[in-house]
C-alpha cells in the first residue's frame, strides 16, 4: 500500500497555489531564522570552542559559585511561585465558580485579573518597595519598622505570584466551569459533606489542571527578568546572571551557556506541560457542564471566603494604585504634600521622555499588526491546512512560548551581532529598529497563535471548505471568510501584540542601542539608581497608554466585531 | 437553466488512511470504479466509516486519491485543487458563511467568477425562486430555520451552475418530517434542472426516493449498483439486502426442479422458489424474503409458530419462527384478516416470485 499518488497529487495542488506556498516559505525562513537559529547558534556557542567541541565553557559557568547559586535561586523561587499563585489562583476561581457573591465582590475579581494585562512586567516590584521598603510607606510609616528590607527571595516570591495568579484563576475558573454540576450533586446525594465532596470530587478532578497551572507559573517565575532585577538584591536569578554576564561580565560565550542551561530547563517543564498535563486535562474535564451550578449560599462558608478574596483582591489592587500616587508625591518616603506632577514634568523634560514613548509607541505600533497578521496567518495554516512542513510551523510557534526572552536576546547578541552564523550576512539589522520589531514579533507570537488556535477550532472546517469549493482559493479564503469571522480574536491579538511590546524587557533590554528609548528600559534604569518617582512617573503614563489601548480594542469589538448572534450561532 | 450535463467517471479509485491508533494503513476506499451518466441522480449509500463520503470529497477534490483517476466530463482533474472544479457541494452542516446574509451568500460564488453584478443579481433571485426563498435574501443565516438554510445551501451550490452537484448527507441535520419534504424538494430541482447529482446519506429510504441509480459501499468497495428497484428485489448479498430494507434469511438445500421453480428444503420443509442461473442440485443456497411479502395461513407452506404478534395500525407486525429461524412479517390492512396470536402453530405461504436466491 502506497500513499505516494495522493502525496503527489496534495503537492501538486499546493503547488497551484501560489499564494498559499509563498506565505510557507516566508513563514518557516522566518520561523528559522529568528527563533531557530538564535537557539541553535547558542548551542553552538557553548559548545565549541576555539579548538572544536567542548565543554570547557560549560565547566567554566558551572564552577560558578554565582551561577550554581543562580540555579538553585531560580528554582526555589519558581517552585514556590508555582504553588502559591496556583493555590491563590484555585481560591479565586473557588470562589468565583462556587459561592454567590456580591457583585461589587465580582467586579474586584475582574480588575484583578485585568491588571496584570495591562500593566508592565516590574510595577508591582515599585510598588512593593515603596509601600514595604526602608522607606515602604506601610512598614515606616504605619508600623514604624524602619530597617525593613523587601529585597531577595521572599520579595521576588511575594510580586511573582501577585503577579502570575490571575493567570492561574483565568485557568482554573474555566475548567471549574467544565465540571459537571451534577457529579457533585450525586456526591452530596450519597451522603458527602461539602468539603468532602471538595476533596474527593472536584479536587482530584481538578488535579491535573491544577499541576498544568502550577507549572505554567513556575514556566513564567523562572523566566521573568523584571522583578528579580528591581527587587532582587543581591539574590540573583538564572534571568539576571545571565543579564549582569553580558552587560557586566561582557562574557558573550559564558552567558550563552548560561542561557542553554535555563532554556533546558524550561523546555522541560513545557514539555511536562504541554505533552502531559495538557492532554490529562483536557481528558478529565472535558465536555461541557449540562446545566447551571447552585451556588453556595450558606453564610459560614460564603463570608469567610468572600473576605479572604476580597481582602486579597484589594490588596492587589493598592499595590497596583501605589504606582500612579507614588509619582505625585514630592519626595516618597519624605514628603507627601502637596501632591505635585513635577515628577510627570521631569519625565518630559529632563529625561526625553517624548522620544522614550515616541520610540516605544511606534517601534511596539509597527510590531502589533505583524505580529497579529503572523499569528492568524499560522493558526489558520494549522487548524485548516495540511501541508508538509505544518508539523515544523506548529512545533516552532509553540517552542517560543518557552523561550525565556533574555535567552532569546542572548540568541540574538550571538546570532547577528556578527550576522548569520558569524558570516556578516544581515549584520546591518543588529542594532536597528528591525531586530527590535522582529523581537517584539517573536516574543508575542505565541500568545497570538494560541488564541488563533482555539479561536478557529471553533469554526466549523467545512465553512472554509464550502468557499473553496464554491471557487474561492486559499488567499481569498482567508480574506473573505477565516478573516472576517476570527475577527474579534484578531483585534484582540492586535492590542495583546502591542501591549506585550510596549511593556516588554527581557529580551529587548539585551538588544536596544541608545538610539533608541524605550520606555520599560528607562523605568529599569530608574528603578535600579533608586529614583521611584519618575519610574512610577513612567510607569503610570505607560499603564495609562495600554489602558487606553484595551479599552479602544473593546470598543472597536463592541461596533465592528463579529456580532454574538453570529457567534452564538457557530 | 442552460448547462452542460457532466458525467463523472472514476476508474480504479483507492484511498488509502492511516489509523490513528494503531498507525497501520488501511484501505478506505477501494478499488471504486463508476460511471455515472450526465444528468443522473446516484446515491452512495452504506453505513458509516464505509467510503461514501471519502469517496464524494474525493470527487470534490478535498481528498486525493491513491489510485486511479477521477474524470469529470471527459477531464481528468485529480491533480485540479477544490476551486478550480466544476463541482459544488452542499454540506451536511450547511456551511453558508454567517458573516453574509442571504443574497451574498447565494452570490459568492458568481462573485467570484466576475460575473457582472445585473447578472449576479438575476440570477441569484432567480434561483432563491427555484428553492421557495424569495423575500428571505436579506436575512442573516442565523434568522433561517434549519430547512431554510438547507435551502440556501442548495442555491448557492446550483446558482454557479456546476457540472456536478455533490450531497454530503445534507438532511441528517434535519427533523423527520422537515427530511422527507425536503428530499421531494431536492428531486424536483434536480429534474427540473437537470443537473447531474451525486448523493452521499447512510439513509436507505432516501436513496430510494431521490436516486435513478443506487451505489452500495461497504468497507471501501462497492458492494452492488442499480436501480432502486434492482437493489431492493435483486441484491446480491446479505449485506445489501439487511441494508435496503428489512430481509429474512431462509437457507436451504436444493433438492430439484419442479415446472420453472427449484425446490429448497428449508427447516425440513421443501417448498418452491424462482430459482436462479446456475443453481445445482444439494448445494445450500440463501432465500431472501421481504417481511410484506409473506403471510400467515392455516396450512399449507412452511410450517411456523407464533412468537410475537403485535398490532401497529397500518399493519399487524409477526414474528415467527421456521425451524430455528427467525422471520419476521408484516402482514398490511389487518382490520378484517384474521390474526394469529403467540404460540399458535401455522404456516408460511409466499409467491414462489417473491423470493430472491442469493
Amino acid at each position: 500500500m502506497a500513499r505516494s499518488q495522493s502525496a503527489a497529487l496534495d503537492r501538486k495542488k499546493l503547488m497551484a497555489d501560489p499564494v498559499m506556498v509563498g506565505t510557507i516559505v516566508v513563514l518557516i525562513t522566518f520561523l528559522t531564522l529568528f527563533i531557530l537559529y538564535p537557539l541553535a547558534i547558542l548551542l553552538v556557542d557553548s559548545f565549541y570552542g576555539d579548538g572544536g567541541p567542548t565543554f570547557d565553557i560549560f565547566r567554566r559557568v558551572l564552577d560558578m559559585p554565582t551561577f550554581r547559586r543562580a540555579i538553585t535561586n531560580t528554582l526555589k523561587v519558581g517552585f514556590l511561585v508555582g504553588i502559591l499563585s496556583a493555590a491563590v489562583g484555585l481560591l479565586f476561581a473557588y470562589v468565583e465558580v462556587y459561592v454567590k457573591v456580591g457583585r461589587a465582590v465580582g467586579g474586584l475579581f475582574k480588575v484583578v485579573s485585568m491588571l496584570p494585562v495591562v500593566s508592565p512586567p516590574f510595577v508591582l516590584s515599585l510598588s512593593m518597595i515603596m509601600l514595604f521598603g526602608k522607606a515602604g510607606l506601610i512598614t515606616r510609616f504605619l508600623l514604624h519598622i524602619y530597617d525593613n528590607s523587601v529585597y531577595g527571595f521572599w520579595g521576588i516570591v511575594i510580586v511573582q505570584t501577585l503577579t502570575f495568579f490571575p493567570v492561574c484563576y483565568m485557568m482554573l475558573k474555566g475548567l471549574l466551569k467544565n465540571i459537571d454540576p451534577s457529579l457533585e450533586e450525586a456526591a452530596r446525594d450519597m451522603g458527602a459533606g461539602r468539603m468532602r465532596v471538595f476533596t474527593s470530587v472536584t479536587l482530584p478532578l481538578l488535579l491535573p489542571g491544577l499541576g498544568n497551572a502550577f507549572l505554567v507559573t513556575f514556566i513564567e517565575s523562572i523566566a521573568d527578568f523584571a522583578n528579580p532585577m528591581i527587587i532582587g538584591g543581591s539574590y540573583d536569578t538564572l534571568a539576571t546572571t545571565i543579564y549582569l554576564q553580558i552587560t557586566g561580565a561582557y562574557d558573550k560565550q559564558g552567558a550563552a551557556a548560561m542561557a542553554v542551561v535555563l532554556l533546558t530547563i524550561t523546555l522541560l517543564m513545557f514539555a511536562v506541560q504541554k505533552y502531559y498535563l495538557e492532554a490529562k486535562t483536557a481528558a478529565t474535564l472535558t465536555g461541557k457542564a449540562s446545566r447551571g451550578r447552585m451556588l453556595i449560599e450558606d453564610k459560614s462558608v460564603t463570608r469567610p471566603l468572600t473576605a479572604l478574596c476580597s481582602l486579597a483582591a484589594a490588596f492587589v489592587i493598592i499595590m497596583y494604585l501605589c504606582v500612579p500616587i507614588g509619582a505625585l508625591f514630592p519626595t516618597w518616603g519624605y514628603k507627601f504634600t502637596p501632591l505635585t506632577f513635577k515628577w510627570f514634568q521631569q519625565v518630559f523634560t529632563r529625561y526625553k521622555g517624548f522620544k522614550a514613548f515616541r520610540d516605544s509607541f511606534v517601534l511596539s505600533l509597527i510590531s502589533a499588526p505583524i505580529t497579529a497578521l503572523l499569528s492568524m496567518i499560522i493558526s489558520y495554516l494549522v487548524v485548516k491546512r495540511k501541508f508538509k512542513g505544518k508539523g515544523f510551523i506548529e512545533a516552532v510557534s509553540m517552542l517560543a512560548m518557552a523561550v525565556p526572552g533574555t535567552v532569546l536576546g542572548v540568541g540574538y547578541i550571538r546570532g547577528f551581532s556578527g550576522g548569520v552564523f558569524h558570516t556578516g550576512f544581515l549584520q546591518g539589522i543588529y542594532g536597528s529598529a528591525a531586530i527590535l520589531i522582529i523581537v517584539f514579533v517573536v516574543r508575542s507570537l505565541p500568545t497570538g497563535t494560541r488564541s488563533g488556535i482555539s479561536a478557529l477550532r471553533q469554526i466549523d472546517k467545512s465553512i472554509e471548505e464550502s468557499a473553496y469549493d464554491m471557487g474561492a482559493d486559499s488567499f481569498k479564503v482567508f480574506m473573505t471568510v477565516t478573516l472576517p469571522l476570527i475577527k474579534d480574536s484578531f483585534l484582540s491579538g492586535l492590542v495583546t501584540a502591542f501591549v506585550r511590546s510596549i511593556t516588554a524587557i527581557s529580551a529587548i533590554i539585551l538588544l536596544v542601542t541608545p538610539q533608541f528609548l524605550l520606555i520599560t528600559v528607562q523605568i529599569n534604569e530608574f528603578a535600579e539608581k533608586g529614583s521611584y518617582s519618575i519610574a512610577c512617573a513612567f510607569a503610570t503614563i505607560l499603564i495609562l497608554i495600554t489602558y487606553g489601548a484595551v479599552l479602544l480594542m473593546n470598543l472597536f469589538i463592541r461596533f465592528f466585531g463579529t456580532s454574538r448572534q453570529i457567534k452564538e450561532d457557530m | 437553466m442552460s448547462k452542460i450535463k457532466k458525467g463523472v467517471k472514476l476508474d480504479h479509485i483507492s484511498k488509502i488512511y492511516q489509523d490513528p491508533k494503531t498507525g497501520k494503513d488501511f484501505y478506505a476506499v477501494k478499488d471504486v470504479s463508476l460511471d455515472i451518466e450526465p444528468g443522473s441522480f446516484v446515491t452512495l449509500l452504506g453505513p458509516s466509516g464505509c467510503g461514501k463520503t471519502t469517496t464524494l470529497r474525493m470527487i470534490a477534490g478535498f481528498e486525493s486519491p491513491d489510485e486511479g483517476e477521477i474524470y469529470l466530463g471527459e477531464e481528468a482533474i485529480n491533480a485540479l485543487t477544490p476551486n478550480k472544479r466544476d463541482t459544488a457541494m452542499v454540506f451536511q452542516s450547511y456551511a453558508l458563511l454567517p458573516h453574509y446574509n442571504v443574497f451574498d451568500n447565494v452570490a459568492y460564488g458568481l462573485k467570484l467568477r466576475k460575473v457582472p453584478k445585473d447578472e449576479i443579481r438575476e440570477r441569484v433571485m432567480r434561483i432563491l425562486d427555484l428553492v421557495e426563498l424569495s423575500g428571505m435574501e436579506g436575512r442573516m443565516t442565523n434568522q433561517l430555520s434549519g430547512g431554510q438554510q438547507q435551502r440556501v445551501a442548495l442555491a448557492r451550490a446550483l446558482v454557479i451552475e456546476p457540472g456536478v452537484l455533490l450531497f454530503d448527507e445534507p438532511l441528517s441535520n434535519l427533523d423527520a418530517k422537515l427530511r422527507v419534504s425536503m428530499r421531494t424538494e431536492i428531486r424536483r430541482i434536480q429534474q427540473e434542472v437537470g443537473i447531474t447529482a451525486i448523493y452521499v446519506t447512510h439513509d436507505q429510504s432516501e436513496a430510494m426516493a431521490l436516486s435513478d441509480n443506487i451505489i452500495i459501499m461497504n468497507q471501501g468497495v462497492i458492494a452492488q449498483m442499480g436501480s432502486p428497484r434492482e437493489v431492493y428485489y435483486q441484491p446480491n448479498s446479505e449485506f445489501v439486502a439487511d441494508f435496503i430494507g428489512e430481509a429474512n434469511f431462509l437457507k436451504g438445500v436444493m433438492t430439484g426442479m419442479e415446472g420453472d421453480h427449484a425446490i429448497l428444503e428449508i427447516e425440513g420443509s421443501k417448498t418452491p422458489v424462482q430459482p436462479k442461473e446456475g443453481m445445482t442440485v444439494g448445494e445450500t443456497y440463501t432465500a431472501v424474503l421481504r417481511p410484506e411479502s409473506a403471510a400467515l395461513a392455516d396450512t399449507g407452506g412452511l410450517p411456523c409458530k407464533v412468537v410475537l404478534s403485535c398490532f401497529m395500525g397500518s399493519y399487524q407486525n409477526y414474528h415467527v419462527m421456521v425451524g430455528d429461524t427467525l422471520v419476521k412479517l408484516t402482514d398490511y390492512n389487518p382490520k378484517n384478516k384474521r390474526i394469529y396470536d403467540v404460540g399458535e402453530t401455522c404456516s408460511l405461504v409466499f409467491d414462489p416470485a417473491y423470493v430472491h436466491i442469493l
